[in-house]
């Protein structure tokens, strides 16, 4: 394996040779065609420094954290609480006991509404989501409302995809308990103003929960900025391996909950009478962790800081605005969402073709972009379309690339004339 | 323009543009509403038979891919006239085709269904081809609603 490029950044802009040589996917060759990778929405592709890492620490630190007291299991619940700290450093968390490791957005999302929700909503009472959440951050709050009798309300959008804050206020009352928003829509790339409806869910006395799932690998995020009281992610949208997430919770709050998985390493002592429960994070950790996927998460953070996601947005933001006028140019397009403020996501159909076809055509080109609802029914729903395909930068990706997918569509279109 | 690609041939392409029977049965004596939740593909079919239980008519309405239309305009025209144990049979064969578990001599009976054929390369994509035929099965099972999940 080679070894990681150590200077991926030449002053502000990228340097896409060096970035692209970190990522070993993209020199892959599928029948005789270049990858062309532009789904990183649904999840990203990993540069040797989190292969490398992980590889490391199972080959030669490898061993299970907080249990034994030999020197191994010592070192590697190092390398693992030093992760936490460093994800609590990169989302400027308080502390690193407010950052509790799941197996994703998805699992983060179901412990606080097990967990917080189950405790805190009643009969009677409200939580608001908007139109625009991924399923993940739907189904935990519509069950949640189910069963207690509490009522589901929904943020609308207008045209562009954007929430409407005037409604949203409106929904707003003393029997909102819980507020939770997607940071970005993975499906029309549109940035909430997070902060605004956080302060908003504030006056009222409620809980805020940010779905940053497709934020935090795309622009710097601040939890003292955001003033949320939970924050979720996945590492593998990030560039880590899969099956690690992040909770970050405000330690007020994590203090009073429940546990919500219980089992090994989250209790203080334990009797058949009597259970003590750790404190938090590990309340929230039971059994054992994806260690070296959590090391791994470690070694992407690493990377996004070294590279700079300042760099990383200008970067993506430029993609965006090529992608949006490139695509725009090819007859029978329609983009879906076209929002002020966005991330480097671009949503669209196309008049003759239907998105599955297109994805399978563009596959036979090496390209790689999702069709579908993307999980987000409702807001696909909302625009009258029952699919849609959608095209995602990474840092990786680069003007060509839109050129290719250009191509590719014109070729689709082709085809099916 | 001329595509070499083996899903989409040109039988395919026209189906998808303008597919057969594609319009409802006022009053059909069966019909099914079958999704396939992974793309959102929805389709209805409808069926009337003989007192002898032969398909008298059979049509489909319904948004999806040009595969999942192409298949459900291409399954329309090749079982009307067929009696029910023969259009369960043809939908046996035609799974096993789209699966790729079919042996030469057992193709034989699809007649032009084997164009579909190309599907087999392309698992994502077998749902898209067999909607259409799970949705007519559920009908005829007097189901009325049917999915690929
Ligand atoms: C906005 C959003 N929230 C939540 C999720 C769920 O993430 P995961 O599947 O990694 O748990 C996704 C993934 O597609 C997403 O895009």
């Amino acid at each position: 394996m080679p070894k990681p490029v150590d200077t991926i950044t030449t002053g502000n802009s990228l340097d896409m040779d060096k970035v692209r040589s970190e990522f070993p996917m993209l020199s892959k060759v599928i029948r005789g065609k270049k990858l062309i990778y532009l789904d990183n929405a649904a999840t990203t592709q990993k540069p040797w420094r989190v292969i490398h890492r992980a590889i490391q620490f199972e080959t030669d630190e490898y061993a299970t954290v907080r249990r034994g007291s030999y020197r191994l299991g010592e070192e590697a619940t190092e390398s693992y609480e030093n992760v936490r700290s460093e994800i609590a450093k990169f989302i400027g968390a308080g502390s690193p006991e407010e950052i509790v490791f799941t197996s994703g957005a998805t699992q983060a999302i179901n412990l606080v509404a097990h967990s917080y929700g189950r405790k805190v909503v009643g009969e009677g009472d409200e939580i608001i989501i908007s139109h625009m959440e991924h399923h993940a951050n739907i189904i935990p709050w519509k069950l949640l409302c189910d069963e207690k009798g509490a009522t589901l309300k929904v943020i609308p959008v207008n045209d562009k995809g954007e929430l409407l804050l005037d409604e949203y206020k409106k929904l707003l009352s003393y029997k909102t308990k819980i507020v939770a928003v997607t940071h970005v829509s993975n499906a029309l790339g549109t940035v909430n103003p997070v902060e605004k409806i956080v302060a908003l869910a504030k006056e009222v006395g409620a809980v805020t929960l940010v779905d940053g799932a497709q934020s935090c690998a795309h622009m710097r995020v601040n939890m003292f900025n955001l003033g949320c009281d939970f924050f979720v992610f996945s590492g593998h949208k990030m560039y880590a391996p899969s099956g690690v997430g992040v909770l970050f919770g405000k330690s007020e709050l994590l203090d009073v909950m429940p546990p919500y998985v219980t089992g090994g390493e989250m209790i203080k002592t334990v009797t058949f009478d009597k259970i003590t429960f750790a404190d938090p994070p590990h309340r929230f950790e039971a059994g054992t962790p994806p260690v070296s996927q959590v090391i791994g998460l470690g070694a992407a953070i690493g990377y996004l800081n070294d590279t700079g996601l300042s760099r990383i947005e200008r970067h993506e933001k430029q993609l965006l605005n090529y992608a949006i006028s490139t695509l725009k140019k090819i007859q029978g397009l329609r983009i879906i969402g076209d929002a002020e403020n966005r991330a480097g996501v671009v949503s669209f159909t196309l008049d003759a073709v239907h998105p599955h076809d297109v994805v399978t055509i563009l596959s036979e080109e090496g390209i790689a972009v999702r069709g579908g609802h993307h999980c987000a029914q409702p807001i696909m729903r909302r625009f009258g379309v029952p699919a849609t395909v959608r095209a995602s930068v990474g840092v990786y990706n680069t003007f060509e690339d839109i050129d290719a997918l250009a191509d590719g569509l014109k070729k689709a279109i082709r085809v099916f004339a | 323009m001329s595509y070499n690609n083996e899903l989409y041939q040109q039988v395919i392409l026209d189906h998808n543009r303008k597919p057969r029977n594609f319009h409802a049965i006022e009053g059909a004596k069966h019909s099914c509403d079958g999704h396939n939740p992974l793309c959102g593909d929805e389709l209805t079919v409808y069926l009337n038979l003989t007192p002898d239980q032969v398909i008298a008519d059979i049509s489909f309405t319904g948004s999806g891919c040009a595969i999942s239309k192409a298949s459900a305009s291409l399954m329309t025209t090749s079982l009307k006239g067929k009696t029910l144990t023969e259009a369960r049979e043809i939908f046996e064969s035609f799974q096993k085709m789209i699966k790729g578990e079919a042996e030469g001599e057992e193709t034989e009976s699809l007649g032009k269904l084997v164009i579909l054929k190309g599907v087999r390369e392309y698992s994502s994509r077998i749902k898209c081809a067999i909607l259409a035929w799970h949705t007519m099965i559920c009908a005829l099972d007097e189901k009325t609603e049917a999915t690929t999940e």
